[in-house]
């Protein structure tokens, strides 16, 4: 008989785009790998960062421009998924704004926190958030900026380092 | 599914061990799955945190999400995580005799 694999027991997950899609998985994978008992923890880089800024976090908007797959969402207006949502209609002022108001509305039905609530629920299951150190100077953001969830402001070597045992995984 | 000797009666389980009939459920039950789940005593918060759980899976067929216990004030998210160490949803589940836990948040 096989031997069984060795179970995960850490997780690190980045996060380095600031949509609102961008930040989701993340957030769910992270709450997702602390209710299976997980170490869990997200580092938030470049635009990411956007996700743990006070003055940001509430209004992450959907990109409705570039992405090729948008037909995906077209069920959630009664549409077949096969209905082809061509970029050029994405950049109409109003459309990304619509967009994130029909994701938001469809994610509150299925229970799913918004991005503060979610980094509150999740640094309450035990989570940890850290914030890119070259990315808040780059941007030139001070902890102050930050939500009161953010650990620690880390290094990419810190990072590592509080990493040691985990499975990266990037976003 | 097998069958299991607990607290002194036989149940049904499925493979990992979540009882298969809620309704045989009983505190003794639940302090017998407790114990095998590395919890050695049950507190009155935990049986609160249970009965809940119990009482939403009656009315709407699935446990409630940690979300929910959290915003109706039955159990701080901090807490439960507490008196459940090490995956509170399902093992919560799991002791208050319900199926495993089917959401992702």
């Amino acid at each position: 008989m096989s031997e069984q694999p060795e179970p995960i027991k850490k997780v690190s997950l980045i996060v380095s785009k600031g949509s609102l899609v961008d930040v989701y998985p993340a957030l769910v994978m992270g709450n997702g790998a602390r209710m299976e008992g997980m170490e869990a923890s997200i580092f938030f880089t470049f635009f990411g960062l956007g996700a743990l800024i006070k003055k940001t976090q509430n209004s992450l908007k959907v990109a409705t421009v570039g992405n090729p797959a948008m037909n995906m969402a077209m069920p959630m207006l009664k549409m077949p998924i096969t209905m082809p949502f061509p970029t050029i209609m994405g950049a109409i002022p109003g459309v990304s704004n619509f967009a994130t108001w029909m994701m938001k509305n469809e994610m509150e039905n299925l229970d799913i926190p918004t991005v503060p609530e979610f980094l509150e629920m999740f640094t309450d299951a035990g989570g940890e958030v850290f914030a890119c150190k070259l990315a808040m100077d780059m941007f030139k953001l001070t902890q102050d900026d930050l939500c009161d969830q953010v650990s620690s402001v880390l290094t990419v070597g810190e990072f590592y380092e509080r990493s040691a045992g985990a499975s990266i995984i990037f976003t | 599914m097998t069958t299991k000797e607990l607290a002194g009666i036989s149940v049904d389980v499925d493979a990992e061990g979540f009882l298969t009939d809620h309704t045989v459920w009983n505190l003794d039950l639940a302090a017998a799955i407790a114990k095998e789940e590395g919890i050695e005593a049950l507190t009155d918060r935990h049986i609160d945190v249970l009965n809940f759980m119990r009482k939403e899976f009656e009315e709407n067929g699935t446990a409630p999400s940690i979300r929910k216990m959290n915003k109706l004030n039955v159990v701080p998210t901090k807490e439960l995580y507490a008196l459940f160490p090490g995956g509170p949803a399902k093992k919560a589940a799991k002791i208050a005799g319900l199926g495993k836990p089917q959401g992702c948040i």
